[in-house]
């Protein structure tokens, strides 16, 4: 008697655990929106306080190509909370990984032209029609564009104990020992690969690629003196640039970065050819109504007004771009241009990615 | 006596309320996430980053390291429990650990695994205090050639991960580094093995291999019939360690930590190969190498202390170099950067009380590890309880639901199913899936590091030998082959020799 009870008692609480767990693993999963309702909530004034005009009255979900705590997904979960604040809704961001960036832009492609699936892609958007032979989308015909978000410079950067001391020398050592000098990249289509394409060309040089699986290993293995030289973003480099741990040559924009007050640009050091900035843009499927991109567009426009953002994507070595350009009007300019220059030098690369 | 002070700084720092107070949401939080195959220590803390923008930093990074260590801490418990691992570590765990589940004994199990994880955490923190630089620089020493060649011994020495025949386990290895392959090839951008699906073309998700190989596969089996089904689990025996158990958890989880101490520190993938290396150690160095597989507790003390230490050592290229080891750790420079502090070599100077405040909450987490997890050991063993007609679906519903919350994707839990039929058909055949998914987490490692080592020496291959670490490397790898192999040999001859007779 006295063990059938015990026996009922513990199974009573074995449920009990079971479903807790269970529970547990459903907050979880809806964490991805947790942690964002905490963010819609902050300054919304929680949800169904929508607009008048209706839109939003469900969560937004935005689409991030890459993996969770890559620059893309760091920028945008910075832009998601003051946009939430603004569009008075709720902003899930989801990673969707894959071949470059491709997977999670094919899905928003085919995604309900509704207003609730947004794109954040970054350069990738314009490379990919020239790496991909079956991309299955077309950026400019089946988006719609909201706006310009930023543009990340990038910086060259070589192992503390390279010869070259500035860009230029590096431009002579490179092509007297091409067959020797490695150059180091994130994988076909990522930032650091087109920009050591554009170096490659601006230099008129070819030289050997050492793929990595990420920016991160690769940096590991340039300041533990395996590869010679490559190029990447700010945000990756500047912490190893002022603790003098790899040498720097030049920043890829036409303004110097705040964060690295004393690095040339690429112009002032004499290869005024390689210009190169990770630019972020966000895009909705075709067909979306107007007005809903309207408001994300002004959605947009505040947050990148908001000083908490200003400030912390200047700690990232970068910052909003101007009020004018977080319009679908300029993100369309810069996709067209992009288009053109990337298919180019990809082509002239003979760079295919499938 | 400046080891001292500092150590003082970072416990007065890491002691602050609110410091002890995040501390423990991160490993709590950790340790939901580590139980819950799927969701991971990375999509948790890529969520809350944001959340810590308003803290301070030295709390936020807490926090953050907290979620990290405690995953690796809560992920033991599933895999142990219902043979769910939910990370390549737990995998390990899996082996024996739910062998000891079956047979009662889930409580010991659990229990090692905490215990060994506490000291292991415990003399990682204290290696971190006293050696993080001068370590950060030996480990980039590693280049693609060592880590190629550390990576092939790790493979080598694991075929002692398989109980049965050596063939099949190197059958299944080359099978798991096959699964590895799959997806889009990043030195060419060539699609492989994908047959035009774009799902395909991340590669195959851990997670589903892992849930459908050891939690499917072994539902699949345990439905075969009505006899094995109601025996499944054995009545629980009892919570806690034997002495017997005590005495011999000791010399695992000391030898475990240490290994996974050394290897924590590689931030080019040491810190995956410490659970397995340690498994074969133990193996290698028992009295009773039969029992592994089957229940040993030698088999849970050791890879868990591995781990554990591993994920504390694998701090140390960031917190010194600021180079990350873990996608997690990815994030952690983020976070950094949010915060104004630029991760790098000055951090230990420029901001003392964060270096040192973030590694004395490393042992304050691992006490607040130990003091969650212990309590919660019976109500675990409890559920072991319930009738398997009505675990083994919520089992699968968990898996299910724990691998779709990965990336929203409907093809993941396509591929458990997937996973489990073949988990079944291959331990019918008398192939076991450890070795498989170590192929699997190994083998993408092996092909980079070796493919980028011969495209940096452009195509030389004798840098494998020409390099000092490299060398030494391989020259371990053909001793633990010929120690493998040998053993097999003589067994044979043995058989052999009593046909005759």
């Amino acid at each position: 008697m006295r063990t059938t009870s015990r026996y009922r008692a513990a199974r009573m609480i074995a449920a009990i655990g079971v479903i807790s767990l269970v529970a547990a693993c459903a907050g979880n999963g809806g964490a991805a929106g947790g942690g964002n309702t905490g963010e819609g909530g902050a300054g919304g004034g929680g949800a169904g306080g929508g607009d008048a005009g209706g839109y939003p009255d469900q969560n937004i979900t935005f689409i991030v190509p890459f993996s969770a705590g890559g620059p893309t997904d760091t920028v945008t979960r910075m832009i998601a909370e003051p946009m939430a604040a603004k569009l008075g809704g709720k902003i899930v961001v989801r990673n969707v990984e894959g071949a470059g960036g491709t997977v999670g832009a094919g899905e928003v492609a085919r995604a309900k032209p509704d207003g609730y699936t947004v794109l954040m892609h970054h350069i990738g958007m314009s490379t990919a029609p020239a790496l991909y032979k079956d991309l299955g989308y077309k950026p400019l015909e089946d988006f719609e564009m909201v706006g310009l978000v930023t543009e990340v410079p990038m910086t060259v950067v070589a192992r503390k104990d390279f010869a070259p001391a500035t860009l230029q020398e590096l431009v002579t050592y490179v092509k007297a020992n091409a067959g020797k000098v490695t150059l180091a990249n994130a994988g076909i289509g990522a930032a650091s690969h087109l920009c050591g394409l554009l170096f490659q060309t601006a230099a008129g040089v070819k030289l050997q690629e050492v793929p990595y699986e990420g920016t991160g290993p690769a940096l590991t293995d340039l300041v533990g003196g395996q590869v010679d030289f490559m190029c990447d973003q700010t945000t990756n480099t500047s912490g190893q640039i002022s603790a003098n741990e790899v040498k720097a040559y030049a920043v890829t924009t036409p303004e110097r970065v705040k964060s690295l007050p004393d690095l040339p640009t690429t112009t002032e050091a004499g290869l005024p050819q390689l210009q190169v900035s990770v630019w972020h843009g966000l895009y909705v499927p075709k067909g979306t109504p107007q007005g809903d991109i309207q408001k994300l567009s002004e959605a947009l426009k505040v947050a990148l007004a908001d000083p908490g953002v200003i400030d912390r994507m200047a700690k990232l070595g970068t910052a909003p771009v101007p009020a004018g350009d977080a319009t679908p009007q300029a993100l369309r300019t810069k996709l067209e241009e992009q288009l053109g220059t990337w298919a180019k030098v990809i082509a002239d690369a003979g760079v295919k990615a499938s | 006596m400046e080891l001292l002070d500092n150590l003082a700084l970072g416990f007065s720092t890491a002691f602050m309320i609110q410091n002890v107070l995040y501390c423990f949401v991160g490993v709590l939080l950790g340790t939901a996430v580590g139980v819950l195959p799927g969701i991971g220590p990375t999509a948790t803390v890529a969520m809350l980053l944001p959340i810590t923008f308003s803290f301070e930093p030295v709390t936020a990074l807490i926090m953050l390291a907290g979620i990290y260590y405690g995953a690796q801490y809560g992920g033991s418990t599933t895999a142990i429990l219902i043979n769910l691992p939910g990370e390549s570590s737990a995998a390990v765990t899996a082996l024996d650990g739910h062998e000891m589940a079956r047979q009662g004994r889930a409580g010991a199990a659990l229990a090692a695994a905490a215990i060994g994880s506490f000291i292991a955490g415990t003399v990682a923190t204290v290696v971190l205090a006293v050696a993080a630089p001068p370590l950060a620089r030996v480990a980039l020493k590693f280049g693609p050639a060592e880590y190629f060649s550390l990576v092939l011994l790790g493979l080598i020495v694991s075929i002692t991960l398989a109980r049965g025949s050596t063939l099949k386990a190197l059958a299944m290895i080359a099978l798991g580094v096959l699964f590895g392959t799959v997806g889009q090839d990043i030195y060419t951008g060539t699609p492989r093995f994908v047959f035009g699906q774009r799902e395909l073309y991340g590669g195959i998700d851990f997670v589903s291999v892992a849930v459908g190989m050891f939690g499917v596969a072994e539902i699949l089996r345990n439905l075969e019939n009505e006899q094995t089904r109601t025996a499944v689990i054995s009545k629980v025996k009892n919570l806690w360690p034997t002495r017997e158990d005590r005495r011999r958890m000791i010399a695992p989880i000391l030898r475990g930590t240490g290994l996974g101490a050394a290897l924590g520190v590689l931030p080019g993938g040491g810190h995956v190969l410490a659970s397995f290396a340690s498994y074969a150690v133990e193996k290698r160095v028992s009295k009773r190498p039969q029992e592994f597989g089957r229940g040993a507790i030698e088999g849970v003390a050791g890879p868990e202390s591995a781990n554990n230490a591993a994920a504390q050592t694998s701090f140390i290229p960031l917190l010194t170099l600021g180079l990350p080891a873990h996608p997690v750790m990815a994030l952690m420079v983020g976070a950094f950067i949010v915060h104004g502090i630029t991760p790098g070599p000055n951090v230990i100077t420029d901001e003392p009380a964060l270096f040192w405040g973030l590694i004395a909450s490393m042992w304050i987490g691992n006490v607040l590890l130990v003091l969650l997890n212990l309590p919660l050991i019976g109500v675990w063993v409890r559920m072991l309880r319930i009738p398997y007609q009505v675990l083994f679906p919520m089992i699968i519903l968990f898996a299910a639901i724990g691998t779709y919350s990965l990336e929203f994707n409907a093809y993941d839990v396509y591929a458990i199913a997937f996973f489990g039929i073949l988990g079944y058909i291959l331990i019918k055949c008398g192939c076991e899936p450890a070795p498989l998914l170590l192929g699997f987490v190994l083998g993408p490692l092996l092909e980079e590091n070796l493919r980028r080592a011969l495209i940096i020496s452009r195509g030389d291959a004798s840098v494998f030998l020409t390099r000092p670490i490299s060398a030494v490397l391989l020259a371990l790898a053909v001793a633990a082959l010929v120690v493998a192999v040998l053993p097999a040999i003589r067994r044979r001859r043995e058989v052999v020799f009593t046909e005759d007779e």
